[in-house]
């Protein structure tokens, strides 16, 4: 399961900025508060190479282990087992001051604006912390910085937002703010938690715009969580679909949404709304059943339970392996087993 | 905080929170007037002073104003102190050339409708060898002239009850009453038995005979009244209005020191229970739950027994205890929730401090609960204080409303009848717990909106 560079058209560059391999994180399950009688298997196997310059989208269901992925990006979480490899270091082995220094180097843009910002600071008091955090002590250097993020973000004029409180703010310009916070330091990776499923739909394509100038000016690499398939496109140049804690289908975008390989990528891409007046009377197809246990996952593929292309003795004994069926187009279903 | 600013301006529509800020405010006020006016050094050897610095007030008398309420007046006290220039005085020497006659008059109006309690005079004479001669006429307004005492008088006082020789005397010329009776009695009651005084000039006349040309007499007379002064008097002639002024300072300096000290402390160890979890949880949890059972009154009851009874190793204690108190759980609850908040996760993400997470992010949300709770505190530590003071573990040193209540119930006063001496501290007590109340709950109904009613 060896990766070359895209074949994407855009000009991403070859070096890899961040390499995750095989992580598993886990959380325990306490019996009476003592002793562990299990585990969440929240991410379980989870490897991908991020090149510089690169977004990549990781799509799935709720509770598939995305968010998990993310967090321990992040480094909010340990991981159980595997290496998360940031610019050639492995940020579990980070001292105190290596994370610190990691943690400048990452960006994070979540989900709930109203909630990501402190409700009790003003914009420019947000906005000040990380600079603060980073130990930039000149007071008139961080406004200069602030001013500049926030002209970065369109929020002008500035001097009318500095000293507004995050209630003020209409939702857009909230998440404005989140990401402004979020390049502050001039991060090199942003992480992307579906930043816009909360706002408006009008705002939604602005705010994924901007995230995309902001890649671009800033050469950064972005990994982008979602659920929601419509907004992908706007973005991404490569796409994961997460089940159950694994990658489940990788590829670029135009290939995994033309030509989706795995039978949850198609049930997932199904259940996308297109703007089309006749789909009020059609109904769509949606994978029986529940997402699976995290704590005792299925065997053999964990899609097994709900798939409807299923072959019998093969699917809930043996864990499939990755088949490139086409370059850089990834899936792991016994289906492709040429 | 502009939002906390915003908040509090939003007091103003509030008539509860506007009578509560005045209340405050008077007391505050109140307060430094009166660390001002009776510095505390001074206060405390007035409080201590005894006989010697009070001898000049009535014994457990109420306050003057009682008299409006009043169908009979009582007599005020009088003080009439030939030192200040309240006596009329002549000399003339005498013709030898040695020694000289001196003469004070006091005169004053009484109008009362009550007898004084107790008539004194007290002599300041001056002198190398012989002590002056003075004798004593009393004069009351339908001109009878009633001797009191012929004597030689060193430094002292003359107690017009306690004198035999007058007594004999009044018991011929009036009848048999006391002396602070008879002297003011109108003689038409008096042959009655049911003695009334006589409104009008009194005058007294102390004629002093000195033996050489340097000597000198001062005299004062005090007649004692019925009521005394904007507070009145307890049993050791103290004037109350010293202990009723310094018990302000003294409540409001506990009140705030304790429930400051305890809401902070207990907010900021639940903050960092809750963020660092675990181990550090645990053991807060479990000395919270270990001395929520422990009784607060009976331990300080203990340390005041037993180790001291300063106002300010109460104070200590009461923090100690009330540290890891049922609010503890409170804020817990609170914080966990605020914990899982975003901004928390994003400010881990940028590289945030445990320390800076707690103090910047964790406990500014807390703050619209915790001031009013804050508030609401003070007044129930300040009936501590109290209650501990009629324990009879109040401060030793310091005069407090919670001794003011104490000296009352261990002098009798209810018994007695002497109310006053037990609601003026109680009724001081009762408005600052009612400043604090009605700010506190509208505090908390402003900063709380969903507590509003609907």
């Amino acid at each position: 399961m060896t990766l070359t560079a895209p074949v994407d058209t855009k000009a991403t560059s070859t070096t890899v900025l961040l390499s995750v391999r095989n992580l598993r994180v886990w959380f325990e399950l306490r019996k009476f508060g003592l002793g562990v009688a299990g585990y969440v298997r929240a991410v379980d196997g989870v490897s991908f190479d991020l090149y510089e310059g690169e977004a990549i989208a990781v799509v799935g269901e709720s509770g598939c282990g995305k968010s998990s992925l993310m967090r321990t990006i992040l480094g909010l979480h340990r991981p159980r087992e595997g290496q998360i490899i940031f610019d050639g270091r492995d940020i579990s082995r980070f001292t105190r001051d290596e994370l610190r220094w990691y943690r400048t180097r990452v960006g994070y843009v979540q989900q709930d604006p109203y909630g990501a910002l402190p409700p009790f600071m003003t914009v420019r008091g947000i906005l000040e912390e990380p600079l603060v955090v980073a130990g930039v002590k000149d007071k008139q250097e961080r406004l200069e910085r602030i001013r500049q993020v926030m002209r970065e973000v369109k929020m002008t004029p500035v001097d009318d937002f500095l000293s507004k409180f995050p209630h003020q703010l209409s939702g857009g310009q909230q998440q404005r703010i989140v990401i402004a916070r979020a390049i502050l330091l001039e991060p090199r990776l942003l992480v992307a938690d579906e930043p816009v499923s909360m706002l408006d739909a009008s705002v939604r394509v602005e705010i994924l715009t901007l995230l995309r100038q902001l890649q671009e000016q800033h050469n950064l690499s972005v990994i982008y969580i979602t659920h929601d398939l419509s907004t992908v496109r706007y973005f991404s140049e490569r796409i994961f679909v997460m089940y159950a804690g694994q990658i489940i289908e990788k590829g670029p975008v135009n290939e995994i949404l033309e030509n989706p390989k795995h039978p949850y990528t198609w049930a997932l891409l199904a259940a996308t709304p297109e703007p089309d007046p006749q789909n009020v009377h059609k109904f769509r197809e949606v994978p029986p059943g529940e997402p699976p246990s995290l704590i005792t996952p299925p065997s053999g593929c964990r899609f097994h339970p709900r798939c409807a292309k299923i072959i019998h003795g093969t699917c809930e004994r043996q864990v499939p392996p990755g088949f490139e069926v086409s370059p850089e187009h990834i899936v792991q279903c016994w289906l492709y087993e040429e | 905080m502009g939002l906390l600013r915003d908040t509090l301006r939003e007091l103003r529509y509030y008539p509860s929170a506007i009578v509560g800020l005045v209340i405050i405010s008077l007391l505050v006020l109140f307060s430094i007037y009166t660390v001002i006016a009776i510095p505390y050094e001074e206060a405390i050897t007035l409080w201590r002073g005894g006989e010697t610095v009070w001898y000049r007030l009535p014994r457990t008398v109420p306050p003057a104003w009682t008299n409006l309420f009043r169908s009979k007046k009582l007599p005020e006290s009088l003080i009439l102190d030939s030192r200040e220039g309240a006596a009329e005085r002549t000399e003339e020497s005498l013709s030898k050339g040695e020694g000289k006659q001196i003469r004070l008059v006091y005169t004053f109006n009484f109008s009362y409708d009550e007898f004084p309690e107790d008539l004194s005079l007290y002599f300041y004479p001056t002198y190398t060898e012989k002590p002056p001669f003075v004798s004593v006429l009393w004069v009351t307004p339908d001109g009878r002239e009633i001797r009191i005492t012929d004597q030689a008088v060193k430094r002292g006082a003359f107690r017009f009850i306690q004198d035999k020789k007058l007594q004999r005397r009044l018991r011929r010329k009036v009848g048999d009453f006391p002396a602070n009776v008879a002297l003011f009695a109108d003689p038409a009651s008096t042959e009655a038995d049911e003695p009334v005084p006589l409104k009008g000039t009194y005058r007294l006349e102390v004629l002093a005979t000195t033996f050489d040309q340097e000597s000198n007499l001062e005299a004062e007379l005090i007649v004692y009244g019925k009521v005394y002064g904007i507070a009145g008097t307890d049993h050791l002639r103290r004037d109350l209005k010293v202990a009723l002024m310094w018990g302000a300072p003294v409540a409001l300096a506990f009140g705030l020191l304790a429930a400051v000290g305890t809401t902070v402390t207990t907010m900021i160890i639940a903050a960092i229970g809750v963020w660092f979890s675990g181990i550090v949880d645990g053991i807060i949890q479990r000395i919270t739950e270990v001395n929520l059972m422990l009784p607060l009154l009976p331990i300080l009851i203990m340390i005041g027994t037993f180790y001291s009874r300063s106002i300010w190793v109460i104070l200590g204690a009461t923090i100690l205890f009330s540290i890891f108190g049922a609010s503890i759980k409170t804020y817990r609850a609170i914080f966990l929730q605020i914990r899982e908040s975003p901004y928390i996760e994003a400010a881990r993400a940028y590289g945030a401090s445990d320390f800076r997470i707690i103090f910047r992010y964790l406990i500014p949300r807390i703050l619209p609960i915790l001031i009013p709770n804050l508030v609401t505190l003070i007044p129930s530590f300040v009936f501590l204080e109290a209650s501990l003071a009629v324990l009879g573990l109040g401060d030793p040193i310091l005069p407090t409303w919670g001794k003011l209540i104490q000296d009352s119930l261990s002098n009798g006063a209810l018994y007695k009848g002497l109310y006053y001496w037990v609601l003026e501290p109680s009724a001081l007590l009762m408005i600052t717990g009612l400043g604090f109340a009605m700010l506190g709950f509208t505090l908390d109904r402003v900063f709380n909106p969903r507590l509003r009613e609907i």
